[in-house]
């Protein structure tokens, strides 16, 4: 359980090249479980979480924190980033920029190398894993610091079903620990099989927010029932 | 032909016999080239990968200049550096024209812009592939240029090969700020232009293979040494 929320956004509004892409938004995110921020393609999810995380400039509106410490978030990206180094170092590295001590990295490398089943490959380039593997090990790279609170955006966009099974269960087992979890997700299905709460996004704006079994059951907008309905909203 | 077949000859022979003067000649070429190598890198590196990862006004301008400096004339940078350090030039109490030193200098502006040039354009898509991460681990400017150095160091060898590969064929401006004094400041490409300069076609031509099998070797070696083509590491 963390103490940082709730996490409130009050009238955020985010441009790009004078375009209005986000907003505005007034959204308040308590502090357990997990969070799915749902949308088509091109919504504004991923604004949105990197808003959330700190990464994407606003424009106008407040981000507040209960309490504020970027050290506690950690950021899943939908194309995986690994460092041109072996999956050991992969891991290693976000506890080296902390100064962590050798040993107790040694240690967490080997807990979690083990944990997402990379444990044969520990020494190979990080480059050469497949997709599945390499976001398994950007959660896992995004987990070993412990953070709080961990956003994801789309984490099993374009895996095969394997794969997000296996991801999907990581993020369950993580969010019973303790760690917030906020995920961006176009996936209705995946948002039904996680989500304790929903955050609809629609056009840069947030149409739907909520318990997602009330939401499922009984959507507020025309919008967001038509995306249950399967319906192409634009 | 018969010129080359005896320029080829010549250069064995100078090989197989250990000749006092061409060793001497050749080591010094290569230690005023991997100095002038070694510094030129101490700047080039770090300036080209804070320009990759930094944005600051006039920084465009900045990488247009240094993109400029590459096409730098030799003889001009020669010029510059023999009014810089003779006896009436602000750094001519130092005594350092016509010394190896003097020499490294030259090369050391000459090569500089070339590494550094080089170094930002691989930096800076390494940056692009990089920057999401390593911003949503709030590493320090530091840490990034550090972890960019590191992961892109087969790149960085390509522009420090280049900058040796321009530095070892250099002639005009250590002829002028060298002197090409024998057993002072007499290098394999100065030695060259003497040769040719007395009609001894073959010497010069022998000379030129020996610089050629030294680039050849030194090429190698860094290759190995650094293991940038061995399967699996990085």
């Amino acid at each position: 359980m963390t103490d940082m929320f709730p996490l409130t956004l009050e009238q955020v509004i985010v441009r790009r090249q004078r375009k209005l892409v986000l907003g505005p938004v007034d959204l308040t995110l308590d502090q357990s479980g997990l969070t799915i921020i749902l949308g088509p393609n091109g919504s504004g999810k991923t604004t949105l979480l990197r808003v959330m995380h700190g990464i994407e400039r606003i424009n106008a509106g407040t981000i507040s924190w209960a309490v504020d410490d970027p050290a506690k978030h950690a950021f899943v990206f939908q194309s995986p980033i690994v460092l041109r180094r072996t999956v050991s170092e992969n891991l290693a590295y976000p506890l080296r920029l902390l100064k962590t001590p050798p040993q107790n990295v040694r240690a967490a490398v080997h807990h979690w190398v083990e944990r997402i089943g990379l444990g044969g490959v520990r020494n190979s380039p990080a480059t050469r894993l497949s997709g599945g593997e390499r976001q398994k090990l950007a959660i896992a790279r995004a987990l070993i610091r412990k953070p709080e609170v961990l956003f994801l955006d789309e984490p099993c966009a374009n895996l095969d079903g394997h794969a997000t099974r296996e991801i999907e269960a990581l993020l369950q087992e993580t969010a019973a620990n303790g760690t917030r979890l906020v995920m961006a997700t176009h996936d209705l299905g995946q948002a039904r099989r996680l989500a304790r709460d929903i955050v609809f996004v629609l056009h840069g704006k947030v149409h739907e927010s909520g318990p997602a079994e009330t939401a499922f059951s009984n959507p507020k907008t025309s919008e967001f029932a038509g995306f249950l309905r399967g319906d192409i909203v634009t | 032909m018969f010129e080359i077949m005896e320029g080829l000859k010549s250069a064995f022979w100078l090989v197989v016999t250990f000749d006092a003067e061409l060793w001497e000649i050749s080591l010094r070429s290569l230690r005023v080239t991997l100095t002038a190598l070694l510094v030129a890198s101490a700047i080039a590196i770090p300036l080209g990968t804070f320009l990759a990862v930094q944005r600051f006004r006039y920084r465009r301008t900045i990488i247009s200049f240094i993109n400029a400096l590459m096409g730098l004339p030799p003889v001009v940078v020669g010029l510059l550096v023999y009014i810089l350090l003779s006896r009436s030039g602000p750094f001519g109490v130092l005594n350092l024209l016509f010394t190896p030193t003097a020499m490294i200098i030259a090369q050391v502006i000459i090569i500089t812009p070339v590494i550094a040039s080089i170094a930002h354009q691989s930096m800076r898509e390494l940056w692009a592939e990089y920057h999401d991460l390593l911003i949503s681990l709030n590493t320090t400017k530091g840490q990034r240029i550090l972890t960019l150095i590191k992961d892109g160091r087969r790149n960085l060898l390509t522009a420090m090969l280049a900058g040796f590969g321009r530095a070892i064929g250099e002639v005009g401006a250590i002829m002028i700020v060298g002197g090409n004094i024998d057993h002072v400041t007499r290098v394999l490409t100065t030695a060259i232009a003497l040769e040719t300069g007395k009609g001894d076609f073959a010497l010069a031509l022998g000379l030129g293979f020996v610089l050629i099998g030294i680039a050849f070797v030194v090429n190698i070696a860094i290759h190995t040494l650094s293991q940038t083509e061995r399967e699996g590491r990085w």
